[in-house]
């Protein structure tokens, strides 16, 4: 997909539903670029060219105001229907059962990650039991045998190729969770508990940005998602929970 | 017939008695002085901003270093002050009070007491937004939107505290100047019309104002109702926008004094009146623009029915689009959907302005005068701006572009840079009507140039690095050696480039400010229709500033529409709407 990368500076994609995103917003930005072009020497010529006098008539009304307001609503039309099926296909609906579960966690300033272990199922959290300090900064409740096994982690793990379903939550303040390279944004909002999914496709390690202000440290609220092999993954998720 | 200057009826007076002065032409001038203090000190702001991006390190001499609170606050002052005192206030309500009454045939507004009222409840807001910087804990660094929690709990971080509450105050007291200075012009539009100017012959400025007060009181209301709101989560322990169970620095900030609220009620609330503010912002601009377009090309603005249904239309659309800023807030995703459809839809009456525009200067060969040639720059931001509107109006590419450089390329493009060039096409066009004097075209050409180069080498490549991934509101770019680091600093060279531009662009205003300056002494003495325009804030018996004595009781009457050009005629070619026509060309009507 070189070519869809190229003249713009988007960042590379790595995600599954990126590429057909990437090709809605190129062929926006020209559909605008060209508009914009066109609109432009319109004016030029209109200024600096003189008509002999003659009165607008009535087909010459419809010539430069409905057909070019129809054009324009189709036009429109046609890109927001395309959106719309990227939009409804990511969004939705959840991911599939068989997603890989992983909660994403926004704190001023930090992102953490937990993964529900062994047993498949994230343990209870509760507010009173947030302690950064004591290795517990979502508030795991040691009392739920579910969260006996779930990890912590402060930065995000994947494996490439398959699908993650991530619960995002935020315990203080609205943060905005963002990763470029995989084309998702989705504010994290205390209070609420939102799921967003998608399938990273190639291995590397991308970055992971909050985009929503959130005190004064939010420019340095970033961290690093790495994206491995499935052999890579599991090695990497048996250390963390030994 | 209108070539001859007239003596004495457009010098200025010199009377200093002015300032708790009830004359709309007073107080007009008044909003205009405030939002000049306002774009003055928000351009320096954003200057040290651009600079910090680019030299991390600077140390501000009496200052020191910027430090990321200090960011923070700067972004919040520049975008308060220029979307609120400058944006606001300059077109709506300086503009309006100066121009609009005349241009109805009027020669007061509705509520003259009020007026006064109004503007001084706005000054008093800017000292409380300016006095804020000083307190305790630092100005607000929520940027304009104040999302909760973050300003509803004063232990979020610095600026959260006394600043917070300062920032709400302001636009309190902002809400309230802005309410009355609307209810004073619709009571105006309605009441106060002279003789003949009926509904279909009011300029289309007269409509961008009525539509702007209109969208300003059901605007600033809910805004009024969201600050009071929010006040109360801060200091009364009530819970609308905190929800159970928030926890700040590792403490249970919200369990048994907040109820259970949620951040995002202040969302709807505050984009609810925030769209709208920005069309509040751009709707006199656009009008301005109509009617310039059609003065310097002698022509009538093209389909004039339909730009005034196209200004009502963008207004009732305005109200319904608000969810647009929301796409990745957390809200059900077929909402998404609804407010993509809904923000499709404004597109297509500001696309009939911009087809109209073209119309009316299509092979005109108009006159280049300045107020001429910042109509044009007006058409072409708003054209440039206006376009990546249906790609953020996308959700799907939302979820990609929001809250990047991309959106700030947008909004600057068309609300900023269009706004202020219908500013700048109202000051160039009525000064001569305010000060009986001309500016210079000289100069004016080189602030015209100047600033529509600047603008542009500016903001479009804010658009790529955008695209590239930067985020707003960032203190700094690249820091941690991490992903993001190495994302970000791809964007670096064109950063510096955006800064120097930026730079430029500031100092292109010099020559404005030198041109206000000496032209008011200096310039040339005006005529008294100058433009040789046919709205009636030109009629001889309307001069703003007339000698005591020499303003007429004479009885204003509208015989005609607006924009009655005679294009076969040349520049003298015109029917002013107070000339009365021959019985024989009435048909023409
Ligand atoms: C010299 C010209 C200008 C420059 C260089 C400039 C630059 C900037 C910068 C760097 C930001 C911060 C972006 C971010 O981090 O989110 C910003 C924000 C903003 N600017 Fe400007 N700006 C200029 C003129 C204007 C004008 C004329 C207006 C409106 C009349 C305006 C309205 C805003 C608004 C509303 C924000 C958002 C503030 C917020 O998020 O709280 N700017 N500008
Ligand atoms: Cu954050
Ligand atoms: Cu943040």
């Amino acid at each position: 997909m070189a070519m869809v990368r190229m003249p713009w500076g988007l960042p590379r994609d790595a995600s599954a539903h990126g590429v057909a995103l990437d090709q809605h917003l190129i062929l926006n930005l020209w559909i605008a670029f060209s508009l914009a072009v066109l609109a432009h020497m319109i004016l030029l010529i209109g200024i600096l060219l003189r008509r002999p006098a003659a009165e607008a008539s009535e087909r010459r009304r419809l010539l430069i105001e409905y057909l070019p307001l129809a054009a324009l609503t189709l036009l429109f039309g046609f890109l927001a229907m395309r959106a719309e099926r990227l939009w409804e296909e990511t969004r939705y609906t959840g991911a599939s059962p068989a997603a890989l579960q992983v909660e994403a966690t926004g704190m001023q300033f930090a992102w953490y990650f937990r993964y529900p272990g062994v047993d498949g199922t994230f343990g209870r959290t509760s507010a009173e039991r947030v302690d950064p300090g004591a290795a517990n900064p979502v508030g795991v409740d040691p009392a739920d045998p579910h969260g006996a096994d779930d990890m912590v982690s402060s930065e995000l793990v994947l494996p490439e190729g398959r699908e993650v379903d991530l619960r995002l939550i935020a315990q203080d303040v609205i943060h905005g969770f963002a990763v470029p390279e995989m084309r998702l944004k989705q504010n994290a909002v205390p209070g609420q508990t939102i799921h967003v999914h998608f399938t990273p496709t190639d291995a590397g390690t991308y970055a992971i940005l909050c985009t929503q202000l959130c005190g004064l440290g939010h420019y340095r609220m970033q961290a690093n998602l790495r994206v491995l092999t499935e052999a890579g993954y599991q090695d990497w998720l048996r250390k963390r929970q030994r | 017939m209108m070539g001859t200057p007239q003596s004495g009826a457009t010098v200025r007076p010199r009377k200093i008695r002015w300032l708790f002065s009830t004359d709309h032409h007073v107080i007009g001038l008044q909003y205009l002085a405030l939002a000049c203090v306002a774009v003055t000190v928000g351009v320096g702001l954003s200057l040290f901003m651009r600079l910090h991006l680019i030299a991390p390190d600077f140390v501000v001499p009496g200052h020191g270093p910027i430090l990321p609170e200090d960011y923070l606050a700067l972004v919040t002052l520049h975008g308060t002050l220029m979307l609120f005192f400058v944006l606001t206030t300059a077109p709506q309500s300086g503009f309006g009070n100066l121009i609009l009454p005349a241009q109805i045939g009027s020669r007061r507004m509705a509520f003259p007491g009020l007026n006064a009222a109004g503007f001084w409840t706005t000054a008093l807001a800017l000292v409380v937004l300016l006095g804020s910087t000083f307190v305790q804990g630092g100005a607000a660094i929520s940027g304009w939107t104040a999302y909760p929690p973050l300003s509803a709990i004063a232990a979020a971080g610095p600026g959260q505290g006394l600043g917070m509450d300062l920032w709400l105050g302001s636009i309190a007291l902002f809400a309230v100047g802005t309410g009355i200075a609307s209810v004073n012009t619709l009571t105006t539009v309605i009441r106060f019309r002279c003789e003949g100017m009926t509904w279909e012959r009011l300029p289309l400025t007269v409509w961008a104002w009525f539509t702007a007060a209109l969208l300003s009181l059901i605007a600033f209301s809910v805004l009024l109702a969201a600050l009071v709101l929010l006040f109360l989560d801060r200091h009364a322990a009530t819970g609308f926008f905190v929800p159970q169970g928030d926890v700040l620095s590792s403490v249970v900030r919200a369990a048994a004094v907040h109820g259970n609220g949620s951040p995002l009620l202040w969302l709807h609330l505050f984009w609810f009146f925030g769209h709208p503010e920005v069309y509040i912002a751009i709707l006199p601009g656009m009008g301005l623009t109509s009617m310039l377009l059609a003065n310097f090309s002698r022509r009538r603005v093209y389909a004039y029915q339909m730009m005034i249904a196209t200004t009502l239309l963008i207004g009732g659309l305005g109200i319904l689009v608000w969810g647009h800023h929301m796409f990745v807030a957390g809200l059900n995703p077929f909402v998404g959907t609804a407010f993509s459809i809904s923000t499709m839809a404004i597109a297509l009456p500001s696309a009939a302005k911009v087809l109209s525009w073209l119309a009316t200067t299509w092979r005109s060969r108009p006159h280049f005068a300045t107020p001429m040639l910042f109509s044009l720059g007006f058409v072409s931001f708003f054209v440039v701006g206006g376009l990546s509107g249906p790609i953020l109006a996308q959700p799907i590419l939302d979820q990609y572009l929001h809250n990047t450089f991309f959106v700030v390329a947008h909004f600057h493009l068309i609300m900023a840079m269009a706004g202020v060039f219908g500013l700048f096409a109202g000051v160039y066009y009525y000064f001569p009507l305010i000060a009986g004097r001309y500016l210079s075209e000289g100069l004016g050409r080189v602030h015209f140039w100047g600033t529509l180069g600047g603008a542009y080498a500016t903001f479009l490549p804010m658009h790529m690095t955008g695209l590239a991934g930067e985020p707003r509101h960032y203190a700094q770019l690249t820091g941690i050696p991490n992903a993001a680091a190495r994302l970000l600093a791809q964007t670096l060279p064109l950063q510096r480039h955006i800064s120097y531009a930026a730079f430029f662009l500031a100092a292109s205003q010099l020559p404005f400010v030198w041109n206000v300056i000496r032209s008011a002494r200096w310039g040339d003495l005006a005529q008294p229709n100058p433009w040789n325009a046919t709205t009636l804030e030109w009629h001889p018996a309307l001069a703003p500033f007339a000698e005591e004595g020499s303003s007429s009781d004479e009885q204003i009457v509208a015989y005609c529409s607006p924009c009655a050009y005679d294009p076969g005629a040349g520049w003298a070619g015109f029917t002013p709407q107070w000339q009365e026509i021959p019985a024989s060309n009435v048909k023409r009507e």
